[in-house]
């Protein structure tokens, strides 16, 4: 069976240039990065191309890029190592929609006697900055807001929140995961102290990411046991991965606008055929000021998951909304919090393209996607 | 009869257990196209106070996921997770814990067969295009051209028989049924998912009922009721004796369960059992062996099997519990098709509202109830 990758929020393939980039790394620059010899300042040169490289596409000075094992540490590294500075328990603000690895490095500061403020969003999948700026109280240790949300790919208004903080003088930390390799990022226009990158959501391997951390915000360690990342992040880098982030992030930086365009006519042609052919059908979440690559769609009296399982034996990878450990689902708490009900929610999936997929994958997932909802709607008593 | 050479997949009800791994095994050996299924149906994350020794040799671990999509990656088949919770907590926890506080002794399993897997399941099973679906459990389905109905039972291995929790299956239900074990015996199931190269060939049964662990319904109720915020207005009451005679106090009813001996705090000389549970007075009643013995009940709720109904007396032998030798008896119709009493021909001991009673002829599942 021919099968086609539409899960590129969940992860990207390794592009064939990074690969390349990988193996040679993995196979001969061996040495350990701290090393004084040949071989430790071989793999001290990989690392350093590869931070001014992640560095040059979000606009940040090398220095400012700290690598991390993927976004989840980059994104626990910002929120404890913010929090933690004062020594004692302080108050948070997040958005209700961040990603689970933002949204439990939080509820480990609630277990700490943190208080932390989740602001709404509206229908749209945004969230207002003036809720920040009211959430805000002397006590207020950090703002952290994502950048595009991972299951319905709306932008928050990063810059605007920025302001806030900005104003409020409190760090504002910005989950950039979804976002990074997908629309332009420029950490000074957005105005942000911390940015969470994570390299196998842009066609780099797993296990491999970075926090960019302006210079001068202070940053307690999570971590400890050397005195790598300029303190900040102990352990022997991860160098053919960081290489390879680093290649793809100048690979990312030297096709976003084609890419970006390409898949924003995809992705529409893929909503216009099936809001035009499949009845009980919308877009949850705004359609305007969205990455190009995501779209999340109802499909009314259908159960979400059976019709990603039913996809996937058609060849069609979709998901219900982010990956889940054991695989299975629970109802998306974003799609819960721009005011689906649970059916509704239920009943919703995540279509993510990516550089690889074509005008004709999408027509023949349209086809997969109207079989599919057919063959569930005639079957279903339940959903 | 449904077609066995469809070529239509066959959803496997895979619980990483060896018994629905064999049946996975042996139907894709057999060339047909399997679909292994994993059901999520309960959190052990939940209830943390009840993890003791862990998670694992429970339902829907994390460990016995990876055993069954170990066993699919092995066979070669596709294989997904779903999650059930949800149905699983309305339609089988609640009723159990609800069955409970009102003193009686609920069977979940029947429950979770009736309104889970050979129901929610099935739909999942249609949903990805599986025109039947297979389980591990121990019990045997035929189709009967004289009547035009389908037949359930029991497995050849009497020691593993299953068809206790199975009386609920409706005529639809059973036509889309494979029960691939009804005609083997334990060890030999263990043998054949050995020479299928099966790595839980050894794996120990699953013991009690899933979510509750250790079979420690005590503690599991008090720790889901604290959970959910459920408290039963008053929990502790008297023991009393048949005549009234107040014995001592207990911690609440729902300790209880008829026919139990031990655990009642209370000494006297002869060996005292839970006759009754009385949730509205909190009462437990105790007495002798012989007040446990009963000549006939009625039995709710009727679902009719392997015949359309018993508008005569129909002579059978009656199952009341699980472990019971099920016994000879007389269905007497009451005019109401779903509701039938049952006469012994020796008094039972502990029969126990809330229990299924099970009619069999021989092997057959007649069908069953539930006991008023």
């Amino acid at each position: 069976m021919q099968r086609f990758y539409f899960d590129h929020n969940a992860t990207t393939p390794v592009a064939p240039e990074v690969l390349d980039t990988l193996a040679e790394c993995a196979g001969q620059v061996y040495g350990n990065a701290s090393s004084i010899h040949h071989f430790g300042q071989m793999a001290k040169q990989r690392l350093e191309a590869a931070r001014r490289q992640v560095a040059r596409l979000i606009g940040a000075h090398p220095a400012e890029i700290v690598f991390t094992s993927g976004g989840t540490e980059a994104d626990n590294l910002a929120i404890l190592g913010t929090a933690h500075l004062a020594g004692t328990p302080g108050h948070v603000i997040t958005t209700a929609i961040e990603h689970p690895a933002v949204l439990g490095a939080c509820e480990a500061l609630e277990r700490e006697g943190y208080e932390v403020t989740r602001v709404p969003v509206s229908a749209a999948g945004v969230a207002d900055p003036d809720d920040v700026r009211r959430a805000l109280r002397p006590s207020t240790r950090l703002i952290s807001a994502m950048h595009a949300n991972n299951e319905l790919g709306t932008l928050q208004p990063v810059a605007a929140i920025a302001a806030v903080a900005r104003d409020a003088g409190v760090p504002l930390h910005v989950d950039g995961v979804q976002a990074l390799g997908k629309v332009p990022v420029d950490v000074n226009e957005l105005g942000v102290d911390l940015y969470s990158m994570s390299g196998h959501k842009l066609y780099a391997p797993k296990g491999v990411g970075a926090l960019y951390v302006r210079k001068g915000t202070r940053l307690a360690p999570i971590a400890f046991g050397g005195h790598h990342e300029r303190d900040r992040r102990p352990g022997t880098e991860n160098v053919p991965g960081i290489a390879a982030f680093g290649r793809a992030a100048e690979l990312a930086g030297a096709r976003l606008a084609a890419d970006g365009e390409r898949l924003a006519q995809l992705r529409d042609r893929l909503e216009a055929a099936v809001l035009g052919r499949v009845e009980g059908t919308g877009v949850n979440g705004a359609r305007d000021g969205r990455v190009p690559n995501t779209s999340n769609l109802y499909f009314d009296a259908v159960d979400g998951e059976a019709m990603v399982i039913a996809l996937d034996l058609r060849g069609f990878a979709v998901s219900t909304g982010s990956a889940c450990s054991s695989g299975a689902v629970t109802p998306s708490h974003v799609l819960t919090a721009i005011g689906l009900g649970a059916d509704r929610a239920r009943s919703s999936l995540r279509f993510s393209l990516g550089h690889d997929n074509t005008e004709e994958q999408v027509d023949a997932l349209v086809e997969a996607i109207e079989a599919s909802v057919a063959h569930l709607r005639r079957i279903s008593v339940h959903a | 009869m449904p077609d066995s050479t469809s070529s239509a997949p066959i959803a496997v009800a895979m619980s990483g257990g060896v018994d629905s791994s064999t049946v996975a095994a042996m139907l894709a050996r057999d060339g047909r196209a399997v679909i292994g299924l994993t059901m999520q149906l309960w959190n052990q994350r939940r209830l943390p106070e009840l993890a003791g020794d862990g998670a694992s040799g429970r339902c829907c671990s994390l460990d016995d996921v990876y055993d069954a999509r170990r066993v699919a990656e092995r066979i070669g088949i596709p294989y997904y997770v779903v999650n059930f919770e949800r149905q699983f907590e309305e339609q089988v926890v609640k009723p159990f814990v609800d069955e409970y506080l009102a003193g009686r002794t609920p069977i979940p399993c029947t429950l979770c067969n009736n309104y889970i897997k050979f129901d929610r399941f099935l739909e999942m099973a249609d949903s990805v295009g599986a025109g039947q679906i297979a389980t591990g459990h121990y019990a045997r389905i035929q189709y009967d051209r004289r009547t035009g109905r389908y037949q359930l039972l029991r497995g050849v291995d009497q020691s593993k028989d299953q068809t206790y929790f199975l009386f609920g299956l409706t005529q639809p239900q059973l036509a889309r049924t494979l029960f691939p074990l009804g005609g083997l015996n334990k060890p030999q199931v263990r043998e054949l998912a050995s020479s299928l190269g099966l790595e839980v060939a050894e794996k120990p049964d699953s013991q009690e009922i899933c979510f509750v662990p250790n079979g420690d319904y005590a503690a599991f109720l008090s720790a889901y009721m604290k959970e959910t915020g459920v408290e039963p207005a008053r929990t502790e009451g008297e023991i009393v004796t048949a005549d009234g005679r107040s014995l001592g106090r207990h911690a609440g009813v729902h300790h209880f369960t008829v026919g139990q001996r031990r655990g009642l705090g209370v000494a006297t000389g002869e060996p005292l059992y839970v006759i009754a549970t009385d949730p509205e007075s909190q009462r437990v009643v105790v007495g002798g062996n012989d007040a446990l013995l009963r000549g006939s009940f009625f039995a709710r709720d009727v679902n009719w099997v392997s015949i359309a109904g018993a508008s005569e007396p129909v002579a059978a032998t009656v199952k009341i519990r699980n472990k019971h030798a099920a016994a000879p008896a007389r269905l007497l119709p009451t005019g109401d098709e779903a509701r039938v009493e049952v006469v012994f021909e020796q008094p039972q001991r502990a029969v126990t509202p809330g229990q299924a009673a099970v009619f069999y002829s021989g092997d057959v599942v007649l069908g069953g109830g539930w006991i008023e």
